[in-house]
């Protein structure tokens, strides 16, 4: 019985995006249910966070069919870590979008998509196949297709074919992974493959399955070289999507890239492990100089997740317990306050009426409140202590120091460095300076936007005061992750 | 015939990947959908092609050929099919409110 609380985070969403369509025309309907819908989600996450943590892992065979044969759904505690990630997200999001989103969108299928994302986001995390992980990637991105064209503006529509054109050709190399990965193998469950690639050894044949695994992913996750088609798909939506998108849509990858490279491919780290550390650093280094070079507020934020994809990445291919968790306590950070970002670039928007910080100034002045808690955010990001992107960053690089990467460590320093530069440039350019909005813009209150954001400021400062116990936690959790045969034997019920 | 099947997969890839490539939106499109054949046909070929009897038991067969495939390939399809539907339209509404569908000139300029 208690297994059966595994699938509510995927199949709530999943339900209420249906029964939402019918309620397109109203706007009173649709938010009422999400609320409700949006707060379930949230306390099965949470639920199901405390039991996996208290019982150990919850394995659940979909229509009995036993379990190398049919469809596992996996919760370990890094899925429910991440599950529980994107239910705050989504609901500090939903919350945003009442307020933001124009009521035209509200009726065109805003919320029954918004919803179908999160029930596709959540079934990657859980599922516990890899055929399964392909059709639960499809759902998400048909879901971020419609939600990153919603509205059709023509900036928006040239930039989602793009969007949609690499994603369709990183998903045709997904299916051409598991079509491989079968061949060899014979199986798509994800722990049967982990002790088939043990007894097979890692060679040859394998070490390419991983690397067009990783290439799909790494399109998904936004890696060097393949991070070029997100900054500009993700500046065309309204914030509230951006937002939805940058704390969940490229963690997937990530979760997909940590998941396949711990429990399939661990056994010729040299090779693998080695080159996700230099995409890595190339991909933080990219990154940062692209966000650099920008004037766009959310265009800065874009290129930054770019960068900070490469610290959670360089977590997984440093390969310690410090480092793992380091990567998992990094990406739940970088969510938090990449969504929170987004979010304040959208309430810039609503003053400003421009996303180009040269057309901002003196925000500090008028709206003293958004800027500081848009002070802190940014600090947060840069890895100011005793914020939690201090933490995030200080757990990668003693590992790296520990595992002489010494050019990886050097790199994330120098980014940081960087990432504290255009935070800085960001706050100098529109929150000091001349004020360059009209009175009538001055007088715009921000407070019921900033509620909404608020709890995700809380959260970024919680996370960096109660480091500690988190990071026992997340250690835990990367025990677990580093010997597969845990998540294995806890599948094939051995 | 697996042989002759992976060439035909090989060619499936070639053209698709030329098509994808190509400035004008309706030629990427058919790219997307000749991609996803190729690889359709690559998940039949790599389970290996007919082995034995369909997998119905006790009609006195032993040998069967492997279902997982073919379960997977409908799978499949019905993803792309949606994605191809889903892309022609938005094909058709950029043109439209573009004005073009020469992807060249979809590329964005910085001045917005």
């Amino acid at each position: 019985m208690m297994n059966n609380l595994i699938i509510l985070p995927i199949i709530l969403p999943a339900m209420i995006g249906a029964i939402l369509v019918f309620f397109s025309k109203s706007q009173q309907i649709q938010r009422f249910i999400s609320v409700i819908a949006m707060t379930a989600i949230l306390i099965a996450s949470i639920w199901l966070a405390i039991d996996v943590y208290n019982n150990g892992m919850r394995v659940i065979a979909l229509g009995d069919w036993p379990i190398p044969y049919g469809i596992p759904l996996v919760a370990d505690m890094f899925a429910t870590v991440m599950v529980l990630l994107s239910a705050v997200i989504g609901v500090c999001c939903l919350f945003f979008a009442f307020r933001t989103i124009h009521p035209d969108r509200e009726r065109f299928y805003f919320y029954p998509f918004y919803f179908f994302l999160i029930a596709g986001v959540n079934g990657t995390f859980l599922t516990g196949d890899l055929f399964n992980l392909f059709v639960f990637f499809e759902v998400t991105l048909l879901a971020s297709y419609i939600l990153i064209v919603h509205g059709s503006t023509a900036f928006q529509l040239r930039e989602s074919f793009k969007y949609l054109a690499i994603n369709v050709f990183s998903s045709m190399f997904f299916l051409v992974g598991i079509a491989y990965i079968y061949a060899a193998t014979g199986t798509l469950n994800i722990a049967d493959i982990g002790r088939r690639v043990a007894e097979l050894e890692q060679d040859g044949v394998l070490n390419v399955i991983a690397v067009v695994l990783l290439f799909v992913f790494a399109t998904k996750g936004a890696l060097f070289p393949l991070y070029f088609w997100l900054p500009k798909s993700y500046t065309g939506p309204p914030a509230a999507i951006s937002a939805l998108f940058v704390g969940l849509l490229t963690k997937v990858g990530i979760y997909a890239i940590i998941r396949v490279f711990t429990v399939i491919f661990h056994h010729d780290l040299s090779f693998t492990h080695h080159f996700i550390l230099v995409l890595a650093g190339l991909t933080m280094l990219f990154g940062v100089l692209g966000a650099v070079a920008q004037y766009d507020f959310k265009g800065i934020l874009a290129y930054h997740s770019v960068s900070q994809v490469g610290y959670m990445v360089m977590g997984l291919g440093i390969f310690s317990p410090l480092a793992l968790a380091g990567a998992i306590y990094f990406m739940v950070h970088h969510s938090i306050v990449k969504a929170a970002l987004f979010l304040f670039s959208g309430v810039a928007e609503k003053i400003t009426g421009s996303t180009d910080i040269r057309n901002m100034g003196g925000l500090l002045k008028t709206h003293p409140a958004f800027s500081w808690l848009f002070f802190i955010t940014a600090m947060s990001l840069a890895g100011i202590p005793p914020l939690a992107g201090f933490f995030g960053k200080f757990s990668l690089i003693v590992p790296g120091l520990e595992e002489t990467h010494y050019v990886v460590v050097a790199v994330s320093l120098f980014v940081g460095l960087l990432t504290l530069f255009s935070m800085m440039k960001i706050f100098s350019h529109s929150f000091w300076g001349r004020q360059k909005h009209s009175s009538t813009q001055a007088n715009i209150k921000t407070g019921g936007l900033l509620i909404t954001i608020a709890p995700l400021v809380v959260l970024t400062i919680v996370m960096g005061l109660a480091a500690e116990p988190i990071f026992f936690y997340l250690l835990d959790v990367a025990h677990e992750i580093l010997d597969p045969s845990i998540y294995i034997e806890s599948v094939l019920g051995e | 015939m697996e042989l002759l099947m992976s060439v035909v997969v090989g060619v499936f890839f070639m053209v698709g990947t030329y098509l994808l490539m190509t400035r004008s939106l309706i030629r990427v499109v058919i790219g997307i959908n000749l991609l996803s054949h190729a690889t359709h046909l690559l998940l039949l070929t790599m389970a290996g092609l007919k082995t034995g009897a369909p997998p119905l038991l006790n009609r006195g067969e032993t040998e069967f050929s492997d279902p997982l495939p073919q379960a997977l390939i409908l799978t499949a399809i019905v993803i792309s099919f949606g994605i191809t539907a889903f892309t022609l339209v938005l094909a058709y509404r950029t043109y439209k409110v573009n004005k073009t569908d020469d992807l060249d000139q979809l590329r964005g300029s910085h001045d917005e």
